[in-house]
């Protein structure tokens, strides 16, 4: 091999460097998400050595009495994130099936910068906004002595993922070809008959992404549901439970974490339920992301 | 009932879902600001907070947002930046390239407080930076990263591939062609995800109430292992933990917090149209 300029192996070895430094940064996040679950593991596990599992998968969450039954927290946390999917899909899909479909061009311009803007209003002034606003209207509508209820949280909460579902739906109904539209139009059928028997069937695997996706945010959401829903640790099993006070795994940790002592049962235990939704999210982020990966990139230079 | 007649009460009823969810939006911005806007003058914005929070004004929450900000960019721009160049221009579609993907992917879907959990764990213990903001800023620039880099990615490969060609033609060498050719031109894409990634953590309230957040902290930080007041955490603190606030410093502090945030998604959403219509590719 010809002996090279020094120029050109200066550029060489700069070359070499500058890949090796992007390459570092490009799998860094592999190493985040490891070192955040190593951490959550350190910390929490021993919860699982120094508590008895009867208790904690018992009833009763009283860290002063050291009962640490996970029970009222994982129920209040899927009895909120359940009902704020309930009112969030609809509303969302509907949304996006109108922004992308139906709306005249100025009805687009107004509605996407508006659900933009959803996206950016952080989680603790929708909060405030709740416990200010929305809760009396709660109390006065349900008649009930508290407005700070799991449906008050739901109802913040399905507002929270609503701009991921529409986001994520409307790319999806995006991705539809045109021409699955022309036929659908050429066989007769309205816009209307069109768009639910082509269109949104064809863009299915988006939608259940974009659904997965705004239930990932609404389990993870904090700051809003510990505002407004009561952080009352109780068993929400009776049928009146959507209108009474309840408290989240995420606002558990929020509220007792500050107060804990570094290493005590208690601290393990709110690492415990950090673990719980880490493996709950992984596992909905893991499923959404399956659907985004079987679409084809495009684009860059392959 | 033909079937146009159903379609017109169907686009109707479309039309109306559109508006139970931007309605609230509107609702939300327009009480904040109705409410909040007799709070602000200059000594609310400059002054310390006195008399238990209960008076004067909000500065130390709105220069810690700022240093927290400033300090998470320091982090995630360079850090989310690169990882954005190798997977657009560099990374083959491998299994590891994949890992990568799906690591962005759980990154933007862990709760924002399971991250203030990491970050004490790691952060403030483990390496002992305390609670101080550096610990919060680098807990806030790990969730940042996942927005950073797919922003920057989408950036980086919306720029057509004649330009890498035409740099590689004149003797440039990959890393030549991508600092200064492709990267300038994916810049304002590249700055809008920046951007909308550091709105995100100037916002947050999650990850800082274990790494970096000060309860009650009248005066300005005095180095970056000092812990800080924020602005999220300051109207947390004002709305639930302290009996009697009087509501106008509540909204006036909600509202320069919705300003911030949304003056920073405005700054976005402009550079990229501008962007969009200059464009000659």
């Amino acid at each position: 091999m010809p002996e090279r300029a020094g120029g050109t192996s200066g550029f060489r070895g700069t070359e070499f460097a500058v890949e090796a430094v992007i390459k570092v940064l490009g799998s860094s996040t592999i190493g985040f998400v490891l070192l955040i679950f190593v951490f959550l593991l350190r910390e929490g596990v021993p919860v699982f050595l120094e508590v008895s599992p009867v208790n904690l998968v018992s009833t009763r969450w009283y860290p002063t009495f050291d009962l640490f039954g996970v029970g009222p927290l994982v129920l209040g946390s899927a009895l909120v994130t359940a009902t704020a999917i309930v009112i969030a899909v609809p509303l969302g899909v509907c949304t996006a099936v109108f922004v992308r479909e139906v709306a005249p061009s100025w009805a687009r311009e107004v509605l996407k910068p508006l659900i933009e803007v959803l996206a950016g209003i952080p989680s603790v002034v929708l909060g405030f906004f709740g416990m200010t606003v929305l809760a009396p209207i709660v109390r006065e509508t349900l008649g009930a002595p508290t407005g700070l209820t799991a449906f008050t949280g739901a109802l913040i909460l399905a507002y929270m993922s609503l701009p991921t579902i529409v986001t994520v739906a409307e790319d999806a109904l995006d991705a539809v070809p045109k021409s699955y539209r022309d036929a659908g139009l050429a066989m007769g059928a309205t816009e209307w008959q069109t768009i639910w028997r082509v269109v949104v069937p064809a863009a299915r695997s988006g939608i259940v992404t974009a659904v997965m996706l705004g239930m990932g945010r609404a389990i993870g959401e904090t700051m809003a549901v510990m505002m407004v829903t009561g952080n009352a640790a109780r068993m929400p099993l009776t049928l009146d439970s959507l209108f009474r006070p309840i408290r989240t795994m995420t606002a558990t940790i929020a509220a007792e974490m500050g107060e804990v002592a570094n290493g005590s049962v208690h601290y393990h235990a709110l690492f415990g339920i950090g673990i719980v939704l880490f493996v709950v999210t992984f596992i909905i982020n893991l499923t959404a992301a399956s659907a985004i990966f079987s679409k084809r990139r495009r684009g860059g230079l392959r | 009932m033909n079937r146009f007649a159903i379609q017109r009460i169907g686009f109707a009823v479309l039309a109306l879902a559109a508006l139970v969810v931007v309605s609230p939006i509107v609702l939300v911005i327009a009480t904040i600001v109705v409410r909040g806007i007799s709070a602000i003058n200059w000594e609310f914005l400059t002054a310390i907070p006195r008399e238990g929070m209960k008076a004067g004004g909000i500065f130390p929450a709105i220069v810690g947002t700022v240093i927290l900000t400033l300090g998470t960019a320091l982090v995630a721009i360079p850090v989310g930046v690169g990882g954005a160049v190798y997977l657009a221009e560099y990374a083959r579609d491998t299994a590891f390239t994949r890992a990568i993907r799906l690591a962005i992917v759980n990154l933007a879907g862990i709760p924002s407080i399971v991250y203030g959990l990491f970050g004490l764990g790691l952060f403030v213990l483990f390496l002992q930076l305390g609670t101080s903001i550096v610990a919060g800023s680098l807990t806030l620039a790990i969730m940042t990263l996942p927005v950073v880099i797919s922003t920057a990615e989408e950036a980086l490969r919306a720029v057509p591939t004649e330009f890498r060609t035409v740099s590689a033609s004149v003797g440039g060498t990959q890393w030549q062609g991508i600092w200064h050719v492709v990267l300038p031109q994916a810049m304002p894409g590249i700055i809008t995800g920046i951007i909308l990634g550091l709105l995100r953590a100037a916002g947050e309230t999650a990850p800082i109430l274990f790494t970096v957040a000060a309860f009650y902290l009248p005066r300005i930080p005095r180095s970056a292992f000092d812990q800080t007041m924020a602005l999220p955490y300051h109207l947390y603190v004002i709305s639930t933990q302290v009996p009697g606030m009087p509501e106008q410093i509540q909204y006036g502090t909600a509202l320069v917090l919705l300003a911030v945030t949304l003056s920073m998604n405005g700054v976005a959403t402009a550079i990229r149209s501008v962007f969009r219509r200059r464009r000659e590719w």
